[in-house]
């Protein structure tokens, strides 16, 4: 077989492991599935009725934020799976067989999209039922999915490579909250970048979790016309990722 | 004979910490070569080179005719790896776990699939095939990990202590499945700190401390290194232990080990049977009884007091631990 279909084939056998592992432990789809559910809940109602956003629901505003980190959350499983299979030797027994060694880390990352597909969709649906309406054409909606998922994905990788070099789940767990929650909070995610003081103002300008929310709230059109985008200049170019 | 593995000036530093330190090794095809020596001392570093899972810092190693460094694919393709901590998949079933590993050796799905219920049978795993390994016994796992390295059988096989926290059972059933498959043309290079079974299942014993080959030989050589022989009594009285040590000392040509639990004293001598009835000779006059005497020659154990200065420890988690620590942080 020559190089590049074995790697893809390699890959596949890796991410069928992983997919009959999704299935067989249920307690993570579980997670999967209603943390998103509690996110979109609890923003929308705890944080609903006291954040005011000009000319649009604080419930439209949110969702995409809620979108982005919670992909961020279904990231991370990449760290945990990788670092449990340090754990346990799996990894080095693959480093033993002559398998394209990249399809250990390519399976883990491309089966992992599977939870963000489906946390996406609880999303979506509990976001459709709280009173998110996708205002914008149904190929910019997908659009936003797909690029919510291509975020996640990158996210998956660079947990992959923090995994290879701390091989710990409880430290993975731990050090992923650390890093997670304040790059989705110190974003766009659940308020205006505005509305921050000013260390905080740039250091959201500048998250990549902005930059994604921004566009995810574009195409799906929950920035009402007329309101201007957060800050004209920077956060605008970067809002142009679309 | 063809070596079937050879290494030559393999050194390995982690930090500050060398693990090898110029280790030499050959191994003739069809052989069992026992590498002995307490945790820490280089073992799963050296299993770890010669299965290209690390880099040598030093030093070169061919593994069925093959660099280890410039084809470590191709190695690959040769080798299987059985390591300490059972590599097995718990979610998946052991039918699974086989038939995972042959595609990665691509062996295509039919003949994977075949193999795997080939092993499952031959490993007596048949039965919990389609069980996930979460409910096996550690000797299933240990049953299936093996099964697993014999997969694409491959003509040299690396046993990363099989049989560390397995009980006797398991441990008597998994030296009969390795001893089977030296009988079939298979190398051997085994890991362990157990010097039984250093002495049951290899045909040469490499033993190493602190990263270098310290004594070579096949368990009766080695033995004979050490010289001499062992009177070893148990007393009827712990009480007369020391009475016993002091009545026997002139005859030792070593120093005398006396075990309070077992209420054993051991005393190394030379010269056979008539030191030992020299020996009852002054017992019976001190007034020490005795359960139980014989002469015999020095366990493994004693030989590798003698070579090392220190015992054989068993392994403490942290000591496997920090081990480990040094292979991951490599592989990042």
């Amino acid at each position: 077989m020559s190089a590049v279909p074995q790697v893809f084939a390699d890959t596949a056998v890796i991410a069928k492991r992983n997919v009959i592992k999704i299935r067989r432990v249920p307690e993570v789809l579980m997670f999967v599935l209603v943390t998103p559910i509690m996110f979109v809940v609890l923003f929308g109602y705890v944080f609903g009725n006291a954040i005011q956003i000009a000319g649009s629901s604080y419930r439209e505003f949110l969702i995409a934020g809620v979108f982005a980190q919670t992909v961020m959350f279904g990231a991370t499983f990449t760290g945990v799976g990788i670092a449990e299979d340090m754990e346990k030797g799996i990894i080095n027994r693959f480093r033993s067989l002559p398998m394209s060694s990249s399809a250990v880390l390519a399976g883990r990352t491309a089966s992992d999209v599977i939870y963000n597909v489906l946390s996406i969709i609880v999303m979506a649906c509990t976001g459709l039922l709280v009173g998110w309406r996708i205002r914008g054409s149904l190929w910019d909606a997908l659009l936003a999915f797909g690029l919510l998922l291509l975020f996640a994905y990158s996210i998956s990788w660079v947990m992959a490579y923090i995994a290879l070099i701390i091989p710990s789940v409880e430290v993975i767990n731990n050090a992923s909250f650390m890093v997670i929650f304040p790059l989705t909070f110190v974003a766009n995610t659940f308020v205006p970048v505005e509305d921050l003081p000013e260390p905080l103002q740039t250091f959201a300008e500048w998250n990549p979790v902005s930059t994604v929310t921004q566009a995810a709230r574009e195409l799906f059109g929950n920035i009402p016309p007329g309101t201007p985008n957060p800050r004209p200049g920077r956060c605008s170019t970067q809002s142009s990722t679309r | 004979m063809q070596a079937a593995i050879e290494a030559t000036g393999l050194t390995k530093r982690f930090g500050e910490v060398t693990a090898l330190d110029g280790l030499d090794l050959e191994v003739p095809e069809g052989t069992v070569l026992g590498l002995l020596g307490p945790n820490g001392a280089g073992k799963t570093t050296a299993v770890s080179i010669l299965t290209t899972l690390l880099q040598p810092d030093e030093g070169t190693a061919r593994v069925a005719g093959i660099d280890v460094i410039a084809e470590p694919r191709e190695v690959r393709r040769r080798i299987g790896l059985s390591g300490q901590y059972a590599a097995v998949d718990e979610v998946l079933s052991g039918f699974e776990n086989l038939e995972m590993i042959g595609r990665l050796y691509h062996l295509g799905k039919e003949r994977s699939r075949a193999r795997a219920r080939e092993l499952l049978d031959r490993f007596e795993l048949t039965e919990a095939a389609d069980r996930s390994t979460k409910g096996y016994s550690g000797g299933m796992r240990r049953r299936l990990d093996l099964a697993g390295a014999l997969v694409a059988e491959p003509p040299v096989l690396f046993l990363d202590e099989p049989t560390t926290g397995l009980d006797p059972h398991s441990r008597l059933e998994l030296w009969s499945i390795i001893r089977e498959l030296v009988s079939g043309g298979t190398t051997v290079l085994l890991t362990t700190q157990y010097l039984e079974e250093a002495d049951q299942l290899a045909d040469e014993i490499l033993v190493i401390d602190h990263g270098r080959a310290i004594a070579q030989g096949t368990a009766d050589e080695l033995k004979v290194q050490v010289g001499g022989e062992r009177i070893e009594a148990t007393l009827a009285d712990v009480a007369q232990l020391d009475a016993a040590r002091e009545l026997l000392a002139p005859l030792a040509v070593g120093d005398i080990d006396a075990d309070d639990g077992s209420r054993r004293i051991v005393v190394p001598i030379t010269g056979g049977a008539p030191v030992l009835t020299d020996a009852l000779r002054r017992l019976d006059a001190g007034g020490v009884a005795l359960v139980d005497v014989g002469l015999r020659r020095p366990t493994l154990d004693e030989v590798f007091l003698t070579l090392t200065g220190h015992r054989a420890e068993e392994p403490s988690a942290d000591d496997a631990a920090g081990a480990s620590e040094g292979l991951r942080s490599e592989v990042a």
